[in-house]
């Protein structure tokens, strides 16, 4: 379980391809991914329902057999071989725990399946239980744990074979927001100090955003963008990806230099222009809500429409020019509080802005 | 996918191959036996021959009739039995349960037997009771009484799991906004039932028209096909009249499972979520519950007198004349029946694991595995349970008479029958039970290291203990009553209970025939308490490790 037996993970052109059945047709659901983890990496792979991301972890754990491409862990080829060949460990959503089995048995499972020697599995276990701070649970079954405590055994389960490469396949999900945000925390100091190569699958931006060392952004089977988490959110390629990491305003451009200046609402806007933009399509200007400010001297006006007390800000979706858009004021104590109908001023942080292509389909910014 | 896993290849193709020469091939016989001529041409003059020259179209009519009739009493009584132990406070609602469930498990023609004994000519009730001279019991009526006291209990079964599977709330939603419990019953419960009583009806029907034992046993002139092909085979040796007759039944029987199987179950308004479903109010008002109390305690109390009274005649010396208690009938089926009961039970133990296991892992490769063939593996594990006994019956005697599949003497015939007559019960006992089991826990073994086998054995199997039981158990009983399917198969050194039962009937030696009765009863109760011990006793694995590691 040492940090130097770790090793990388690699999507070479990964694609697959689900036959037509019925009166459905062919379904790309992965579509030439590339992709790759160093080893000791947290990988996570975010994307909407049906992009893809899980039909990826199940290539790599053996459950699906790429239509072309290749998967590699440690530089060997294991597209064809099946999930008990791979040694991989996997966390599922339903944490899979077997149910006819006491937490020591489920975690000796996979060393009893290996034939390791008994002395080795008590060893091997107790050490892993006390790791996961679940020693004292080892003789329970697993409906007699909790949320928390039957992942911490899925986890344990999933690491005591010291697999070279460990999968997440959206392990937090049954859990409630709380705990969620603890778990995640934890599974990810866990993760650190044993140093395993990690890929982990999750709809929850936030939760991609504080576990992973890289993200990827995943759409209808194709990579959207691959960067750190402060990278995608803070310089997104796309409206999607803007749209899909964290809360997004689209405003519309009216006038645009081909280069960093672009005139919003009557007035001309400095922007950081995303890398590859086709200068003839129609552009517009990403703002967070967190770099719109309310002030008394600000260039632009607007109406409030709604406003949303929640607590660290004050939310509200204003109207400018019949455009609608969201702030989150974290100003309010010293600002003041304003309520529907009443007209304020505002100014974008400049630095944090960016001009990307407007999409096709209407993004409900 | 397959291609990578050999032994998995292997062992789907091996069931494929088993499936297809006891299940498929069998019917496929029967269809060519009656379709062609002694030089194996197709050939139609034998079936107008048989249209014209028998009375083919009455027995027809008759066993569409009985079928019907029964099916609407059986689905009826079904229903009442259902809704009051679902949906109401009736007191004694185990008690109901159980008298709703135990004929399933009983011997066939039990219940025929007790008919003769009571209503018969030498009746206690109809000759000492009411001093009725040779009251005719045998026909229609008795038929019709006995087959639906056989039969309820399936719809009772299909009933009680459609309408405790209906969630509450929405009964509770309808009295809420002010409906009467008439008018919830007749706006939101029963139409929610609908698809549980069409499948009832269908599946009675069907059992109905398939039914050998008790026609055999009480028809008298009433005539249905059942019989006429046993009739046309046994006594005249004409195997293609038979066969012809034989598949009469079998085709509306086929059509009426498959329509049950395939359509209703999927008109189904019941999602099954694993969530519990809320608790229901039941009904208290005495005005409902006390008529419902009454037709259940009706018919338990007839269903246990029927009972009592073949244990009864079984204990004394003979009926009707000389009613002090004597043990002489039981004498005679230890002595003279010996080799009955020891090759029944052979038979049985011999087919009871092959099927549980061979269900469980057909059930397995269903719910778990993507093949091709997986649809015939499917249907033909169902087909000899749709198809009348009699008709599988004469199919195994045409397609296993001949090399290389010569079996037709040796008990190998007897316990395929066995066998493949009751797999489909296990297939759906197991697939029923994997269902209900997170595929993603066999892949968190998968993952682990664990191939196909070590899964199945260490993880599936374990998960899927409650149905091993109760496929056993199934399959046990099953093998233990059934008469339709084998009565052709058993000859001089392989012969089975119910078939001694049944010319014991014949021979009017009614003593005796009850005597055998209860103790093939016996033994079924016996193997019932076992099994119970079985699944209840035995400390599952992960307790006895407990003890181990704390």
């Amino acid at each position: 379980m040492s940090e130097n037996k770790a090793v990388g993970v690699e999507l070479k052109e990964l694609t697959k391809v689900f036959p037509a059945y019925g009166t459905q047709k062919d379904f790309t659901a992965v579509d030439h991914v590339s992709l790759s983890a160093r080893p000791g990496e947290m990988v996570t792979l975010l994307g909407p329902s049906g992009c893809g991301k899980t039909t990826i972890l199940r290539m790599i754990s053996g459950f699906e057999i790429p239509t072309s491409g290749q998967v590699l862990i440690g530089g060997k080829d294991v597209s064809t071989l099946p999930p008990n060949k791979r040694n991989v460990g996997m966390m599922f959503q339903s944490y899979a725990l077997f149910p006819h089995l006491n937490v020591f048995e489920n975690v000796a499972y996979g060393l009893r399946v290996k034939k390791v020697p008994e002395q080795e599995i008590r060893r091997r276990v107790q050490e892993v239980l006390e790791l996961m701070q679940i020693s004292a649970f080892t003789a329970r079954m697993p409906n007699q744990l909790s949320g928390g405590q039957q992942q911490r055994v899925a986890l344990a389960r999933a690491v005591v074979t010291e697999p070279s490469v460990l999968l997440f396949d959206e392990p937090l999900s049954n859990l409630d927001a709380k705990l969620r945000e603890y778990m995640r925390d934890e599974l990810r100091k866990i993760q650190q100090r044993v140093g395993i190569t990690s890929v982990y699958v999750t709809h929850d931006q936030s939760e991609a955003m504080a576990i992973s060392d890289k993200v990827v952004v995943m759409r209808s089977g194709v990579i959207q963008q691959v960067g750190t988490a402060t990278g995608i959110y803070t310089s997104p390629l796309s409206c999607f990806v803007a749209d899909f990491m964290g809360k997004a305003n689209f405003l519309p451009v009216t006038d645009w230099n081909g280069k960093d200046t672009c005139v919003v609402f009557g007035r001309p806007v400095k922007a950081a222009l995303a890398e590859g933009t086709d200068p003839k399509r129609e552009m517009v200007l990403m703002a967070r809500p967190e770099n719109i400010i309310l002030c008394q001297d600000g260039p632009f006006e607007a109406r409030v429409e709604n406003a949303t007390y929640m607590g660290q800000t004050f939310q509200y979706v204003l109207s400018c020019q019949g455009h609608s858009f969201f702030v989150a004021d974290y100003g309010y104590h010293t600002g003041g509080i304003h309520g529907p109908g009443d007209t304020v001023h505002w100014r974008m942080v400049e630095p944090s802005l960016r001009l990307l292509q407007a999409e096709k389909e209407d993004n409900d910014a | 996918m397959l291609a990578r896993q050999p032994g998995l290849l292997a062992c789907i193709v091996l069931i494929l191959a088993v499936l297809v020469v006891f299940c498929i091939f069998p019917v496929i016989r029967l269809f060519v036996a009656t379709l062609t001529n002694e030089a194996g041409r197709l050939d139609l003059s034998n079936i107008r021959h048989i249209m014209e020259a028998t009375n083919f179209f009455h027995s027809l009519g008759n066993s569409m009739l009985l079928g019907v009739t029964v099916a609407a009493l059986s689905t009826l009584t079904g229903y009442v039995f259902a809704f009051a132990v679902t949906r109401t406070e009736m007191p004694g609602k185990r008690f109901f349960d159980f008298m709703a469930t135990m004929p399933i498990l009983s011997p066939p023609f039990v219940i025929s037997l007790a008919m003769i004994l009571l209503f018969g000519r030498s009746g206690i009730i109809t000759k000492n009771l009411m001093h009725i001279r040779n009251n005719n019991v045998y026909g229609f009526g008795s038929l019709v009484i006995v087959q639906t006291l056989a039969l309820f209990p399936l719809a009772y079964l299909n009933l009680k799991g459609m309408l405790e599977s209906i969630d509450g709330s929405v009964e509770d939603a309808s009295r809420s906004l002010g409906a009467s419990r008439w008018k919830v019953f007749s706006s939101v419960t029963l139409p929610l039932s609908a698809p549980g009583i069409f499948s009832s009806l269908l599946i009675v029907f069907a059992k109905s028209i398939s039914d050998f034992g008790n026609p055999q046993v009480l028809a008298g002139n009433f005539s249905v096909l059942s019989v006429d092909a046993y009739m046309q085979i046994t006594g005249l040796y004409n195997l293609k009249t038979g066969a012809f007759m034989a598949l009469s039944i079998l085709l509306p029987a086929m059509l009426a499972f498959f329509i049950q199987k395939y359509w209703v179950a999927r008109k189904s308004f019941v999602t099954v979520t694993g969530k519990p479903v809320g608790s229901i109010r039941l009904i208290h008002e005495k005005k409902i519950v006390a008529p419902l109390f009454c037709v259940c305690l009706l018919v338990s109390v007839f269903t246990l007198m029927l009972y009592g009274t073949v244990i009864w005649v079984s204990l004394v010396k003979t009926w009707g004349v000389d009613m002090s208690l004597a043990l002489k009938n039981y004498e005679f089926v230890f002595k003279r029946g010996k080799d009955a009961i020891g090759d029944t039970l052979t038979l049985a133990l011999i087919a009871t694991p092959i099927t549980a296991l061979l269900g469980l892992i057909i059930s397995f490769l269903l719910v778990r595995k993507k093949f091709p063939g997986k649809k015939l593996m499917e249907a033909a594990s169902m087909i000899p349970f749709a198809v009348p006994g009699i008709a599988l019956g004469i199919g195994y005697i045409l397609s296993f008479n001949t090399r290389p599949l010569l079996l037709t003497g040796t008990p190998v015939i007897i316990v395929a029958a066995l066998v493949f007559r009751t797999l489909s019960v296990g297939v759906e006992a197991g697939s029923n039970s994997l269902r209900a089991v997170d595929p993603s826990i066999e892949e968190a073994s998968a993952v682990l290291g664990a191939n196909n086998l070590t899964t199945f054995r260490r993880v599936s199997l374990p998960l899927m203990r409650s149905a091993l039981f109760s496929g056993l158990l199934n399959a046990f009983v099953r093998s233990m009553t059934s008469v339709s399917a084998v009565i052709f198969l058993v000859s001089v050194n392989w012969n089975l209970l119910t078939v001694s039962i049944m010319s014991e009937i014949e021979g009017s030696r009614l003593g005796v025939a009850s005597a055998y009765c209860v103790v093939l009863m016996g033994i079924v109760v016996i193997a019932l308490l076992l099994m119970r011990l079985g699944l209840d006793g035995k400390p599952s694995r992960g307790r006895r490790r407990r003890e181990t590691h704390e």
